[in-house]
């Protein structure tokens, strides 16, 4: 009997493997795809070596006036000079422990609500949203208990946009959920008016709603009832945004099979109970991720608040750069506000991408 | 909802009655929307005649007295109330559309790239979408105004090329087109070729559904186009003489110009809404499973009909309803003109003229109005575009 013993493979040739493979299968796969690749690397020199020039290799970052900006790149010195007034507008800087601990309470309070092994965790979170506010609303108005006032024209940089954005979700999904339900209700006389509702604020931009709060409120209310600016503007993003919210909501809702509907109704369920114990729970579920995008376009939008006058993280930089002693620093005022939005949008887009795969467990059909 | 409403108990009592229930709901809901409506109207009433205002829409006769930046139709300070609205209303729908094409023929292409088998060019348009979507729309538009545009030379050390076209902090200058004599003969001669072309594409296609010869469209119109009016430039002259911008004095003078806020605002909006164009445009391509590319593959179409017959037109039903609200975003958006002065619906309207006037309520009124319309027309548009290409299933 004969054995054959086969021979090693032969090695893949040197061109399709390691680096040389690579760069030929991802960029010079043809010759058109060379020519992107030669254009798009034009472009990033283009753009990338002055930019980190600008930002980094002669930026000036210590100093205390503009004179200590010497080196023609970026003056980042403004920016630390002015940090205060960006973060927590014209809040007394004595009093401004009491914006850090009211932040600090909202992150360690809402941290057991990440914990997956968490028990109770509905009854918790809960009891947060109701103990929360109260105690936010005593530490940055002030007013009881010893602590002085501070009144909302004072607050302001990027506390006021966290304030604002915080509490025009607490507002609106509340308000978008019951709209969302009405929206799907049988009885004509609410349909119409939840939908009237809902189309009016999405067909009108943000900015006219906003003027509306301000200059139209005060000829709606009875004599002597008031609102401050803030309450005003707070009004007008909670309605224009539970608009938003009930046609998120919806879409959950139609998502959820009918026999989910008629299986709790077959069990005796009244139609809060069958809302409240069956539907919502699965709808919620699914458009978590939704309401994550919408509280990302809202928190884009607080800084339309500027059109109305109220001092939120833009509007404080833009009045920064036309204070005479630090004029000419657009662009490094722009650029901080840009890179503090971004990362708190793309941190919670990434955070929707997550709960998006976490939370797909094969509902839909 | 969906179910109990339907069953009526026959021998329990009135109440349990799930329809008597909806229509008290119902009319309990009712009384309160007219009651919450009226105590609003008694309020205004109250308060208006409290404040000496006189409500209707007879100011809108009244003479404006201001100038405006950017008119596209004839204004003068002593025009009324009412034309400073058409100025407006024309400024925004200026601004909605070239930055709904700009930002549409962007956002196409960096989805296209996003898709690209080429790395760095998937990467940078991952980078461009990630970057631009997740900055406010009004902080762009803020920056490109404050730290770009006006941070341009003045207009004697503008950036010019081709000494025709000419950047600086007051805008864009270009040469504009002065139609002479000859320009009705050209515009004639277009539109002959037009309607050749359209003939002659009919024409073509009926003889390839008769015959099922082919006969190459372009081949036909690309020459009646070029060669209808070249001829009639070669016969009645030149149909169009250039304006070109001079400077004289601290100025520019002749052609056109866009403002600076034009340009800060368009670019912004471009930008911004491209990104989420580019977005949408991604998912259209992905949801079109990689088994039509083959099945036309097969059926031996080549790459360029593949992409023009089978990809694209299943694409499309994807990305038409996303890209309309994108559309609806990008015309709503125009208004955070009023960041930065562009004289647009808003700040024109429910800035400058309720300042002037105090008509609170009929300004926001017209204002709001107005958006509601853009938005029900562009929604309309694209919902009727939406049903032609969607899918007609048994």
């Amino acid at each position: 009997m004969q054995t054959h013993t086969f021979k090693p493979d032969l090695p893949p040739p040197a061109l399709s493997v390691g680096v040389v493979g690579w760069l030929r299968a991802n960029l010079f796969s043809s010759w058109f795809n060379s020519l992107l690749t030669l254009f798009a690397a034009y472009l990033v020199w283009l753009i990338l070596p002055p930019l980190i020039q600008w930002a980094f290799i002669n930026a000036d970052w210590v100093g205390e006036t503009r004179a200590d900006c010497t080196s023609g790149g970026a003056c980042w010195v403004f920016i630390q000079q002015r940090f205060g007034q960006f973060m927590y507008g014209f809040y007394p800087s004595e009093l401004r422990w009491r914006v850090d601990l009211t932040l600090w309470l909202a992150i360690i309070g809402a941290a057991p609500l990440f914990i997956p092994q968490m028990v109770r965790k509905g009854l918790y979170g809960l009891a947060f949203l109701v103990v929360y506010p109260v105690v936010a609303y005593w530490l940055l108005h002030g007013g009881s208990f010893g602590l002085e006032v501070v009144p909302t024209s004072r607050w302001g940089g990027l506390m006021l946009t966290l304030v604002i954005a915080a509490v025009g979700i607490a507002g609106a999904l509340p308000l978008g959920v019951l709209l969302a339900l009405g929206r799907r209700s049988d009885m004509p006389a609410i349909r119409v008016i939840c939908v009237t509702f809902i189309e009016f604020w999405r067909g009108v931009p943000l900015i006219t709603v906003l003027f509306m709060s301000s200059v139209m409120l005060p000829l709606f209310l009875p004599e002597g009832m008031s609102f401050d600016k803030l309450m005003r503007a707070l009004i007008g993003v909670i309605l224009f945004q539970s608009a938003y919210i009930a046609e998120v909501v919806r879409g959950g809702l139609q998502a959820i099979p009918k026999g989910q509907y008629e299986a709790a109704a077959a069990m005796g369920l009244g139609y809060w109970r069958m809302m409240g114990l069956v539907i919502l729970p699965q709808a919620m579920k699914l458009v978590i991720p939704g309401i994550v995008n919408t509280f990302i376009s809202l928190f884009k939008d607080t800084s339309l608040v500027i059109i109305i006058g109220l001092f939120d993280l833009l509007n404080s930089i833009k009045q920064a750069t036309t204070d005479p002693a630090w004029l000419g620093m657009a662009t490094e005022g722009y650029v901080f506000a840009a890179l503090v939005f971004w990362i708190f949008c793309f941190g919670m887009s990434r955070y929707s991408v997550h709960l998006e795969r976490k939370l797909d467990t094969g509902h839909k059909r | 909802m969906q179910t109990t409403a339907n069953t009526s108990r026959p021998g329990g009592s009135v109440w349990t009655d799930p329809k008597v229930r909806a229509w008290v709901f119902q009319i309990i809901a009712v009384i309160a929307i007219v009651a919450l409506g009226w105590f609003l109207f008694d309020n205004t009433q109250t308060n208006l005649e409290k404040r000496g205002i006189t409500s209707g829409f007879s100011f809108l006769n009244n003479s404006a007295g201001f100038g405006i930046a950017q008119h596209l139709i004839d204004y003068t300070e002593s025009d009324s109330y009412g034309r400073v609205f058409l100025v407006g209303l024309l400024n925004t729908l200026l601004v909605s559309v070239i930055g709904i094409v700009l930002a549409t023929l962007l956002g196409f292409l960096l989805g296209v790239a996003r898709l690209s088998p080429n790395w760095l060019v998937r990467k940078l348009a991952t980078v461009y979408i990630e970057i631009f979507r997740n900055i406010p729309p009004l902080l762009q538009i803020l920056f490109w105004y404050f730290a770009v545009m006006l941070t341009l030379p003045g207009p004697r050390q503008s950036h010019a090329v081709l000494e025709s076209f000419f950047l600086n902090s007051r805008g864009l200058y270009m040469p504009a087109p002065v139609p002479t004599d000859a320009f009705s003969v050209f515009l004639g001669a277009v539109v002959v070729a037009i309607i050749g072309s359209i003939l002659f594409a009919r024409w073509s296609r009926a003889r390839f559904e008769a015959t099922g010869k082919l006969f190459p469209i372009s081949l036909g119109v690309i020459p009646l186009l070029i060669v209808l009016p070249a001829l009639a430039v070669l016969i009645a002259g030149n149909p169009v003489s250039w304006s070109v911008p001079e400077l004289t004095g601290f100025n520019f003078r002749g052609g056109w110009v866009l403002i600076p806020e034009l340009m800060a605002l368009t670019l912004a909006l471009t930008i911004y809404t491209a990104a989420f164009i580019a977005e949408n445009v991604r998912s259209g391509i992905q949801a079109v499973n990689h088994g039509q590319t083959e099945a036309a593959r097969s059926l031996g179409l080549p790459g360029g009909k593949t992409l023009r017959l089978v990809i694209i037109p299943q694409a499309m039903r994807v990305i038409i309803p996303p890209l309309t609200s994108q559309y609806l975003n990008l015309a709503k958006n125009s208004s955070l003109a009023a960041g930065i002065g562009y004289p647009d619906m808003v700040s024109l309207f429910a800035g400058t003229v309720l300042n002037q006037t105090g008509q609170a309520i009929e300004v926001i009124a017209i204002t709001m109005s107005v958006y509601l319309a853009i938005s029900i027309s562009i929604s309309m548009l694209m919902n009727w575009y939406n049903k032609r290409i969607a899918l007609i299933e048994r």
